[in-house]
């Protein structure tokens, strides 16, 4: 669609509204796994937030018998202590997804001051910080989350821990790689002709150019952050049983593998998040890069 | 004549390579006077910006820089960053080549005006600032200031953002405004416009400008003085209307005989045949003499010095060879 350039004038704030508009010009399957994604995760954080109110079952009580397979009374069946597991994977969003958004926020936090800091001032502030960022990169992720989870003992505030130590190098070297591209601009010299501090140079001149894709990375990476901590919790090192979290509830599932409905729920919802934030961010950087669009 | 308000004398940058330092821009000297439009012309690669960069202090640090820049008497080759901060927007202001990158595209362009303006007057209120950014955009003849206060960079056309760029760079009445290339990137008619801006700010502000052009037309109509550079020296320097009316450079005259004129009626654009020579391997003579259809074996010996001819001053063996200038007005 085009649309005149008298419109486009008038139009207060094109940047966003426009943007919105591309989003909702994307056609019938392509929009599919974006409606699809945003329905997955309102669900599950309307589910969480209002569980406690609705649910006939206590996640940690006695619901049944034990070892039922899937009935009408409980969908999901009820695991080795006879509790509902379809209640606990809702309750399980109540962990999951707060330790992902929390632990993504404060890595992010610390990867773009750090990687703003590292690009903006060069030489050995450049190499110190990067030097560090490539040491905690040079380990295998997982190793690494589950040797800092394992020495600073089990627990789910640890486990955020070790998450936010393996996560943080990432976004600081996306956001240097920003930083020292956008420093290049035009307009970041016009600014430091204009007489613009070195300080508010960085913060308001260049950092406001930098967010797009630390934003995709965000969406893509709670699935990660997810699956990662539910890893740890499944060999032991998070989140302590009776906890409905989804990884400890997964291992209780495979020591009674015969009854498959006992890691189906946690499994699926585990899944479904990591699948649903990867659509959402695809969809983001679509959206935020023109020459990836079609 | 007073005291120059910028003043430039025996300016080098040397920039260093793996194969050691390559000299880019040596011994310029070049002044301003107050409320005085001067022309810097040359081909690209002429140091033309390196001097202006430097005269900002925007040079890489690596760079290496000698020679004296002063700034209303005071040195500022070498001067602190707090130093230049405070003239940098102030007292001397820049405009860019491409308005198109020139602009944050992410904020206001009333957003930035106001920044730039409080940069400076931090005591202003909200009202004032926007009234005096509102006056700034008029000031560069924007219609419709009020609508286009709260409008993006993306929503403005090339030769308004200039516009804009130019409002940024006058918003705190700057002595010397610098303009690096400012019609480059714009289309003739725009041109005109933007160049009626600069001569009202000069007439009206009394704003000193520095012109860094390739665009001779726009030296003709606007300076008064020019020097061009070749190869990072300066070749010839004086007045712009005897400077184009009799050239005592070859170079000078070769670049007023490469601009298309309305009335030659030959096949052909004048070019000036080869290439200036690469920072790495500067001739031992003259830097334009390969180039140049009057050399002679002394050219090919030593350097000329700059000699002084009447009102201007010029880089050449044989200025001193009257049949020569008037050879030059029939370029072989």
């Amino acid at each position: 669609m085009l649309f005149s350039p008298a419109r486009t004038l008038e139009r207060p704030r094109p940047r966003l509204s426009a943007s919105v508009g591309r989003f909702v010009r994307h056609l019938g399957w392509r929009q599919a796994p974006v409606i699809f994604a945003v329905a997955v995760l309102v669900s599950l954080v309307v589910i969480a937030v209002t569980i406690p109110w609705w649910t006939p079952y206590d996640p940690i009580g006695l619901a049944g018998r034990r070892l039922q397979p899937p009935s009408a009374a409980h969908w999901l069946g009820t695991d080795a202590l006879g509790r509902d597991v379809l209640v606990r994977t809702l309750y399980g969003a109540r962990y999951s997804l707060p330790i992902a958004v929390s632990v993504l926020i404060v890595a992010v936090g610390i990867g773009v001051a750090v990687g703003a800091l590292a690009g903006f001032l060069g030489g050995i502030v450049d190499n110190v910080l990067m030097r560090l960022a490539d040491i905690t990169l040079a380990f295998p992720p997982v190793l690494l989350a589950m040797a800092i989870a394992a020495s600073l003992g089990p627990g789910l505030v640890n486990t955020a821990l070790a998450l936010i130590i393996v996560w943080w190098p990432i976004y600081a070297r996306l956001m240097r790689a920003q930083v020292l591209n956008v420093k290049k601009l035009d307009h970041v010299d016009a600014a430091i002709v204009g007489g613009v501090k070195p300080g508010r140079l960085l913060v308001k001149h260049i950092m406001p150019l930098c967010w797009s894709p630390i934003l995709v990375n965000m969406t893509m990476d709670v699935g990660q952050v997810i699956l990662l901590a539910a890893g740890l919790s499944f060999i032991g090192l998070g989140a302590q049983p009776p906890t409905p979290e989804w990884g400890q509830m997964i291992a209780e599932g495979a020591s009674n593998f015969y009854c498959w409905w006992i890691a189906l729920g946690p499994g699926m919802a585990i899944f479904l998040v990591s699948l649903s934030s990867n659509f959402l961010g695809d969809a983001l950087r679509d959206v935020s890069d023109p020459r990836g669009r079609q | 004549m007073s005291l120059p308000l910028l003043d430039i004398r025996g300016l080098a940058v040397t920039i260093p390579t793996r194969d050691g330092e390559r000299t880019a821009v040596s011994n310029v000297d070049f002044s301003v006077q107050r409320g005085e439009v001067v022309g810097l012309v040359g081909e690209s690669g002429s140091g033309k910006s390196l001097s202006m960069l430097a005269v900002m202090g925007l040079l890489p640090r690596h760079f290496g820089i000698s020679g004296s820049i002063r700034f209303d008497g005071e040195e500022i080759c070498g001067a602190s960053e707090r130093r230049l901060r405070a003239l940098r927007g102030k007292r001397i202001a820049m405009v860019f080549q491409d308005p198109m990158t020139a602009l944050n595209p992410v904020k206001t362009i009333g957003t930035q005006i106001v920044e730039m303006v409080r940069l400076h007057n931090p005591g202003l209120s909200r009202r004032e600032l926007r009234a005096k950014a509102l006056s700034l955009l008029e000031a560069v003849a924007i219609p419709a200031p009020e609508r286009r206060f709260d409008q993006y960079p993306h929503e403005f056309s090339g030769g308004m953002r200039q516009r804009v760029v130019i409002a940024i760079a006058i918003a705190n009445d700057p002595d010397l405004l610098i303009a690096d290339e400012p019609t480059t990137a714009l289309d003739v008619t725009i041109q005109a416009q933007i160049v009626e801006i600069f001569a009202r700010l000069r007439e009206e502000r009394g704003m000193a400008i520095v012109l860094i052009t390739h665009d001779l037309g726009l030296v003709a109509g606007l300076a008064d003085r020019m020097s061009v550079l070749y190869a990072g020296r300066v070749t010839e320097r004086g007045p712009v209307e005897p400077l184009f009316a009799t050239p005592r450079h070859p170079y000078t005259a070769s670049l007023l005989a490469a601009v298309p004129s309305i009335d030659d009626v030959s096949e052909r654009l004048h070019a000036i045949p080869g290439t200036p020579p690469s920072l790495a391997d500067r001739p031992p003579g003259c830097p334009f003499e390969p180039r140049c259809g009057f050399a002679v074996s002394a050219c090919r010996m030593s350097e000329p010095d700059l000699l002084r001819f009447d009102r201007s001053v010029v880089a050449c063996h044989r200025a001193g060879e009257l049949s020569l200038a008037t050879l030059m007005q029939e370029p072989a």
